[in-house]
């Protein structure tokens, strides 16, 4: 049964330059939003960098400095990897993370430290390390993936409950592992599994950052595909697209993404979906050339703003995430409803 | 599969079989019952028992820890399992609990707030500040489930486990904010790690609960065939519908008292048992209150001897082999419902 979510969104309307002021012709045209958009992170940017400096300049741009990185890789890891995965979904209010890709992360991290305890864990290479689990999530969910959405076409809701169960599952026996390792073991667990946004792990950041770019420099080529990709598999493929191989190929380099984010700040349940199904109204457009760049700038924005304003008025910077969790639960229930209610 | 409560589209097993299950689930109690009583870190044997007579210490371990704890399994588990039952009737749908509707989590959201502003009140003060919250978070879950068409079936249990989660953002933020973390996350992880005698006793009230959904069975099948339907019956349907929304809010809260947040319980074995026995709310009852008790106790043993002498929390347990079951029961249920 396919509900409207899964329908392919509506073409975006054409801007008639005739009869209207200059300012809305531009306006229509999505390099000009991109390029505002731009100018208000680097506003955002300098704000959190030069204001409100307690002691020394040159040691409070260094940790800002990390920080502001950080909220970037996220902000690209996040956005980007669920644009794609609406597109290759062909759904809007599925998330990777809501489908227990973030939990799954964390599983593959204490089972390594489990089968080989934490002094190897230490030992080893931290980029090994790293790939190792980068390489085992992508393979275990492609696997996932095939088996949920590769076969006959199930019915959203069902697969978003299933993605819901699958994360309690997977947390459930991660919980459990930890609980099997020496006090020890999982003190090293705890230390290497998180960075935080605010105190980012340098290593950890370079290695998360480097991965984001080259997934997004492997979409780079792709990026008409997945317009073709919008129109729904049966198009694509008369369009000749490789449909399988290229799917395979994307839910690849969505869930590098989605580790890369969670080694970072750990999971982040709503987040994206709150800012793609806002990209997709502010870009104007469906195509993921202007799609992707517009979800991880806006990303940017309520990760940086958010900050500023929790820590700078409020005092409280620690609870972002919980903020962004309750923002966006209330959007997904509108969401949901809004389309059951037809 | 939910306008459709007795006329069951699981066709009802043959009598040998049901009886099988049912001598199998007695069985097991009593078996799991006794070894709930004997496993522990201090020697409390049938010989050392005999041995040392009524004032020996694992006479006093016996009454004052094995003893509670065991029948605060037995009962968690049972009215858990109805609790389910009957939030399933209340909806009209087969996948939800306290747990996937929010009821747990604005009953959690109580408890901080009688810790924070009575900090000095009783547990029964603040399991009835808990059971209140948990009946507002009933009231506030099937007034947004009437906007879900009734056709998604799987939509419901979504639409729930999302309010939980933003009544749990809210919770945790004030939990943050008021350096009580720690503590949150104490309670709801389930377990019976500390219950001891004295200190238990309030999982009782969620036991009465069950009695009185016994008492109500019946009504709670008319129910389940819809308003209209009941209506016709002569059966006044908002005051059984009230009756049981309290229901499901106190055993919520009892156990959250006692025992903490356990997933999937009152989802799992309610289905299990209509795919045993059909449909009838009242022949339902001592089915899922039995096959309730018997899975959490399974689960508990498991929990405190798998790394013994330390203990897993249960919840841990429970969450994989009841996400498990429910993986099963959605994959298998789900592909028919539509």
């Amino acid at each position: 049964m396919r509900t409207d979510i899964t329908a392919a969104p509506p073409p975006p309307v054409a801007a008639a330059a005739t009869g209207r002021s200059r300012l809305a012709a531009l306006w229509a045209r999505p390099g000009v939003r991109l390029g505002l958009l731009v100018a208000v992170v680097a506003v955002l940017v300098a704000v959190y960098l030069f204001t409100a400096v307690p002691g020394s300049l040159s040691y409070a741009l260094k940790i800002r400095g990390l920080s502001v990185i950080a909220m970037v890789v996220v902000a690209v890891a996040v956005g980007v990897s669920t644009v794609v995965f609406h597109t290759i979904t062909q759904n809007r209010i599925l998330t990777p993370s809501i489908m227990g890709f973030d939990a799954f992360y964390m599983l593959i991290s204490t089972v390594i430290v489990f089968f080989l305890g934490s002094t190897a864990f230490l030992r080893a290479d931290p980029v090994t390390l790293w790939l190792l689990q980068v390489s085992v999530m992508v393979a275990f969910s492609v696997f996932l993936f095939t088996w949920l959405f590769g076969g006959k076409r199930r019915s959203i809701h069902l697969m978003l409950l299933v993605g819901i169960v699958l994360g309690t599952f997977f947390r459930s026996l991660t919980e459990w592992m930890q609980r099997m390792l020496d006090p020890l073991d999982f003190q090293v667990l705890t230390d290497t599994a998180f960075a935080s946004l605010t105190r980012p792990d340098e290593t950890l950041l370079l290695l998360t950052g480097i991965l984001v770019v080259l997934a997004c420099l492997a979409i780079q080529p792709l990026l008409r595909t997945l317009d073709v990709l919008t129109l729904g598999e049966p198009t694509a493929v008369g369009l000749g697209v490789n449909h399988r191989r290229v799917i395979m190929a994307l839910f690849a380099i969505v869930s590098v993404m989605v580790a890369a984010s969670t080694a970072l700040v750990g999971p982040i349940l709503f987040f994206g979906l709150i800012v793609a199904n806002l990209a997709y109204s502010y870009a104007g457009t469906f195509r993921h050339r202007w799609t992707l760049p517009t979800a991880a700038l806006l990303g940017v924005v309520f990760l940086l703003g958010g900050q500023l304003l929790l820590e700078r008025l409020f005092g409280f910077g620690g609870s972002l995430s919980m903020v962004i969790e309750f923002a966006g639960g209330l959007f997904f229930l509108y969401l949901v409803l809004r389309k059951g209610a037809r | 599969m939910t306008a459709t409560v007795v006329a069951t589209s699981t066709p009802t097993p043959t009598r040998p079989r049901r009886t099988w299950v049912g001598v199998l689930i007695g069985v097991s109690l009593v078996v799991l019952g006794a070894a709930s009583l004997f496993i522990g870190v201090s020697d409390v044997s049938p010989a050392a028992l005999l041995e040392g007579g009524a004032d020996s210490t694992a006479a006093f371990l016996l009454a004052a820890s094995r003893l509670p704890r065991t029948i605060a399994v037995l009962l968690v588990g049972a009215s858990l399992g109805i609790a389910g039952l009957i939030l399933q009737m209340l909806v009209r749908n087969k996948f939800v609990e306290p747990g996937t509707t929010g009821v747990t989590e604005f009953a959690t959201l109580g408890m901080l707030v009688a810790i924070v502003l009575w900090p000095g009140m009783a547990v029964m003060g603040k399991m009835g500040v808990a059971a209140a919250f948990g009946l507002v978070g009933t009231w506030v879950f099937l007034r947004v489930v009437r906007a879900v068409p009734v056709r998604q079936l799987v939509l419901v249990p979504l639409v729930g486990i999302m309010l939980g989660g933003i009544v749990g953002a809210v919770t945790a933020f004030f939990a943050y904010r008021l350096d009580l973390l720690q503590s949150l996350s104490q309670w709801s992880q389930g377990s019976f790690a500390t219950i001891m005698a004295g200190r238990y006793e309030y999982v009782w009230i969620a036991g009465i609960m069950v009695l009185v959904a016994w008492v109500a069975a019946d009504r709670f099948s008319v129910i389940g065939m819809g308003e209209e339907f009941a209506t016709n019956l002569g059966l006044n349907y908002r005051r059984v519908v009230a009756i049981g929304m309290v229901v499901v809010a106190v055993i919520t809260a009892a156990v959250l008292v006692t025992a903490g947040m356990i997933p999937f319980l009152g989802l799992v074995v309610p289905n299990i048992v209509s795919l045993i026995i059909g449909d009838n709310v009242r022949r339902a009852i001592p089915w899922v209150a039995g096959l309730g008790a018997v899975f959490v106790l399974a689960c508990d043993i498991v929990a405190r001897t798998v790394r013994f002498p330390y203990e897993i929390p249960l919840s841990v347990i429970v969450g994989i082999v009841g996400a498990g079951l429910f993986l099963w029961l959605l994959l298998r249920k789900g592909s028919r419902a539509h």
